[in-house]
C-alpha cells in the first residue's frame, strides 16, 4: 500500500527518470538525483490529465514482446523496402477491418502504433464502440492470413502483458 | 572509412531530399504535402547528426532534438486542422 | 576510436541513409496517399534510427570515458511519434476523400483547385 502511495504510476515514473537520464546524458548524479525527484513529483502533477491506467501484470513477456517487436521492425522494413524498389503493379493494397478482442484504450493505442511500425502496415483507426482497427495494408493479397497475424502476434501477448 | 561513409550517406539524403521536394510540389492533396513536409523535417534530423558525426560535436544535437518536437508538432497542427477546420477548439 | 567501432558507425550510417533513402522512393513513386504514407513512417524511420544508433556509438567511443545517450532520447521519440503521424494524416485523408468535408476544406479545397485530382 505505502508502495502505490509513493508511486502512484510506477511505469511513468519509470519513463520520467529514463528520459530525463537519456536528454541529459546521465552526465552526473546530481542529475539523476534531479531525475529521480522529478519521477516522483511529474506524476502526481499530472495525475487529472491520466485516464485509469492499464496494470502491467507481466513484465517479462513484455521484454519479449519488445524483442519481437525490434526484429519485425528490422524485417518488415527489408520487405517494404523491396515492394517499394519493385514492380509496383504486383502490388494489392488494401483497407483491413481487424476486429478487437482486448477492451482497453491504452492498450489498443499501444497495438495500433505497433501496428503502424511493422508489416507494410499502417493503423487509421480504432473504432471504440465496436473495437475494431481499421488497418491499411501495402500488399495484402489475402487480408484473412493478415488479421489473423496481427491478432495473434501482436494483439494477443498484449492481452497477456496487461491482462485486459 | 568513416569519411567515405559520410560522404556517401550525404549523398543518399540529399537525393531524397530532392524526392521529398517533388512531392511537396506535386501534391497533389494537401495530405501528401502535409507527409513530405514531415518527411523532410525527419531527413534533415539524418543530416544534422550526420554534420555532428562529420565536425565530431555535439552541438547539433540540440537543434536535431527541438527539430523532431517541432516537426511533429507541426505535422499535428496541421492534420488537425485538415480534420476539424480548426487548430485550437 | 577502434576499428571495430568505426567499422560499425560507418555500417550504421551507409545502412540508414540507405532507409532513408527508400522512404522517400516509396513517397515519391507509390501511387496513391495510403501507400505513401508506407514509405516515409517506416523505411524513413530505422534510416534515421540506424543514423542516431551510429551517432551515439560514435561519441561514446571517442576515448573518454563519457557515454553518449541522448541520441537515444531522439529515437525513443521518432518512434513513438511516427505512428502518430501516420494515423493523423491517414484519417485526415480518409476524411477529404469521405467528401465529408465542411466549409473549410471546401475552402482550401478551391484554393487547390488548378492541381489536377488524383
Amino acid at each position: 500500500m505505502m508502495r502505490r502511495r509513493l508511486l502512484p504510476r510506477p511505469l511513468l515514473s519509470f519513463s520520467v527518470f529514463v528520459v530525463w537520464a537519456l536528454i541529459t546524458n546521465a552526465a552526473s548524479l546530481a542529475l539523476l538525483v534531479l531525475g529521480a525527484l522529478l519521477a516522483l513529483v511529474v506524476p502526481r502533477l499530472t495525475a487529472p490529465f491520466w485516464p485509469q491506467p492499464p496494470r502491467l501484470v507481466r513484465p517479462l513477456s513484455a521484454l519479449r514482446f519488445l524483442a519481437v517487436f525490434a526484429f519485425d521492425i528490422v524485417t518488415a522494413n527489408w520487405r517494404v523496402a523491396r515492394q517499394v524498389v519493385g514492380p509496383l503493379h504486383r502490388l494489392s493494397p488494401a483497407l483491413v477491418e481487424v476486429p478487437l478482442e482486448l477492451r482497453d484504450p491504452f492498450v489498443a493505442t499501444l497495438l495500433a502504433s505497433v501496428v503502424s511500425l511493422t508489416p507494410g502496415t499502417v493503423a487509421i483507426d480504432v473504432d471504440r464502440r465496436n473495437w475494431i482497427l481499421l488497418v491499411h495494408a501495402l500488399d495484402a493479397p489475402d487480408p484473412r492470413a493478415l488479421i489473423a497475424e496481427i491478432k495473434q502476434r501482436y494483439e494477443q501477448p498484449l492481452r497477456e502483458i496487461f491482462a485486459c | 572509412m568513416l569519411n567515405a561513409a559520410l560522404e556517401i550517406a550525404f549523398v543518399l539524403i540529399a537525393v531524397a531530399q530532392a524526392l521529398n521536394l517533388y512531392r511537396l510540389l506535386r501534391g497533389p492533396d494537401l495530405c501528401d504535402r502535409i507527409l513530405a513536409l514531415d518527411t523532410i523535417g525527419i531527413n534533415a534530423i539524418a543530416m544534422l547528426v550526420l554534420f555532428g558525426i562529420r565536425s565530431a560535436s555535439t552541438a547539433y544535437f540540440e537543434v536535431a532534438l527541438l527539430l523532431a518536437l517541432l516537426g511533429f508538432v507541426g505535422t499535428i497542427a496541421l492534420c488537425k486542422f485538415l480534420l476539424r477546420g480548426d487548430i485550437i477548439e | 576510436m577502434n576499428p571495430t567501432s568505426e567499422a560499425s558507425v560507418a555500417a550504421l550510417i551507409v545502412l540508414g541513409a540507405l532507409f532513408v533513402l527508400l522512404g522517400s522512393v516509396g513517397l515519391a513513386r507509390l501511387p496513391d496517399f495510403l501507400t505513401r504514407l508506407h514509405g516515409p513512417t517506416k523505411a524513413t524511420t530505422l534510416g534515421v534510427g540506424a543514423i542516431l544508433l551510429a551517432s551515439a556509438i560514435f561519441f561514446s567511443s571517442g576515448g573518454s570515458a563519457a557515454i553518449s545517450l541522448h541520441e537515444l532520447a531522439i529515437l525513443l521519440f521518432l518512434f513513438i511519434t511516427a505512428p502518430i503521424t501516420a494515423h493523423l494524416l491517414a484519417k485526415a485523408a480518409l476524411h477529404r476523400q469521405a467528401g465529408t468535408s465542411d466549409e473549410v476544406n471546401a475552402e482550401t479545397r478551391a484554393d487547390d483547385g488548378h492541381q489536377a485530382p488524383d
